[in-house]
């Protein structure tokens, strides 16, 4: 279970979080929603340790825990504009980092790669550059690369907003998916009905007046 | 035909003396220059003044005159640096060098994605394995045409050693033009000059290619 309590946050001088709490039960999906601005996406680059906070604690299963110098991956991230590696292949996207920074066993690691990018309907897309994909398969590409770390949570940053409406109800597919196999998820989305459709918890966010 | 056969070994001689500067230079300097580029973009600001002089210093004299202080110049200032002739040119040659090669590389890392640096951090990558392993593939990519540039640049640069006394291409081919009074032994040269651009003209489009297979 992943607990904030009293989370703020400035830039230069403007709040951005005052005092944000919440709590995300294992296996559950919680959505961060609200208006542009009303930082969303801070409090998501916070708890993935992308940003330091300034006030507040953060708690993992009953312990403090500082994303920002945690050793293991606990906090995935799929970002809004995915950040794929675009000198790396497919494969070699989702296996650099268990390979370098956890440094797991290069054929296991691999294997376990394949089955992920099976799963999300990649098989045969391994060895194609992210330039040779669709925004779609980008972003699927994006999630196996996070869950070959095994994160503890699975965070996405605004996961609808480049895609088209055919693509947004897969990408809801896969994170009910993900649920089943008990995967926490954290999603940043300003897409309402998306959210009701997949969250457990919602948490709405407004900018500090 | 005979007078060419004569004079090719020296000419043979100094191309080697070309050849050598040029490979140590390029060893030396390229990965000085990726990490005094890396310098240049930290938020250090006494390392970040600090480059910016070399870099001002270096790009702002000429080499020739470089290569001279670096070898009548320090012993007289009292540093009590007596450097041989050939030391005395490769710490001129990288000295120089790297200063370009960082402004090269400064441009490609800044136009790298924080968002490359985000990915790499949330997928627990260091510091150093980012810039092996993310960032400089895509530096390099974005680089090459402009190191290739220098690349070629400093083949022909080269010849400056001879200010120094070393026997180098050029020094070698004027030394039997003035000898026999012949522009044969120049032509050479300038032969010798353009087959090696060519070569290296070519290595550096085969990196480029390596580099083509993805945007």
């Amino acid at each position: 279970m992943l607990e904030l309590k009293n989370i703020k946050k400035s830039f230069s001088g403007r709040k951005i979080l005052d005092g944000i709490s919440l709590k995300v039960t294992d296996g559950e999906i919680m959505c961060i929603v609200g208006q542009s601005g009303g930082g969303k996406t801070t409090l998501l680059r916070c708890i993935s340790g992308l940003e330091r906070i300034d006030e507040g604690e953060m708690m993992l299963d009953g312990k403090k825990f500082d994303p920002m110098s945690s050793k293991e991956a606990l906090i995935g991230v799929v970002f809004q504009e995915y950040n794929l590696f675009p000198h790396l292949s497919v494969l070699e996207n989702v296996t650099l980092a268990p390979k370098i920074a956890l440094k797991k066993d290069p054929q296991a690691v691999e294997k376990e790669a394949r089955q992920l990018l099976k799963k999300l309907a990649l098989e045969g897309k391994e060895n194609l550059y992210p330039y040779q994909l669709s925004g779609g398969q980008k972003q699927r590409v994006s999630i196996a690369r996070a869950l070959a770390m095994h994160p503890k949570i699975l965070c996405y940053d605004e996961p609808t907003s480049a895609l088209d409406p055919g693509l947004r109800d897969k990408v809801r597919d896969i994170i009910l998916s993900l649920k089943k196999e008990s995967m926490t998820q954290i999603i940043v989305t300003h897409d309402l009905k998306f959210a009701r459709e997949i969250a457990d918890d919602v948490l709405k966010v407004r900018p500090v007046s | 035909m005979n007078y060419i056969f004569e004079i090719m070994p020296s000419l043979l001689d100094g191309t080697e003396m070309t050849l050598s500067i040029f490979v140590l230079t390029l060893v030396f300097s390229l990965p000085l220059g990726l990490i005094c580029a890396l310098g240049r973009c930290s938020k250090f600001k006494i390392l970040n003044a600090v480059l910016r002089f070399y870099i001002w210093l270096m790009r702002g004299t000429p080499l020739l005159l470089q290569l001279i202080f670096v070898f009548y110049g320090l012993p007289l200032l009292g540093t009590g640096i007596v450097l041989p002739r050939y030391a005395a040119a490769l710490v001129a040659f990288v000295l120089n060098y790297t200063a370009y090669f960082a402004e090269i590389f400064r441009g490609g890392l800044q136009s790298i994605d924080r968002g490359q640096y985000e990915s790499a951090g949330v997928l627990r990558l260091t510091y150093w394995q980012t810039i092996r392993k993310i960032i400089a593939p895509q530096v390099m990519k974005i680089v090459v045409p402009s190191i290739g540039n220098e690349v070629i640049n400093l083949i022909k640069d080269s010849s400056l050693v001879y200010v120094i006394g070393l026997g180098d291409l050029l020094r070698a081919g004027n030394v039997a033009s003035s000898r026999d009074v012949s522009l044969i032994p120049l032509v050479l040269v300038g032969i010798i000059y353009l087959a090696l651009t060519a070569v290296f003209t070519w290595m550096l489009q085969n990196v480029e290619a390596v580099y083509g297979k993805w945007k």
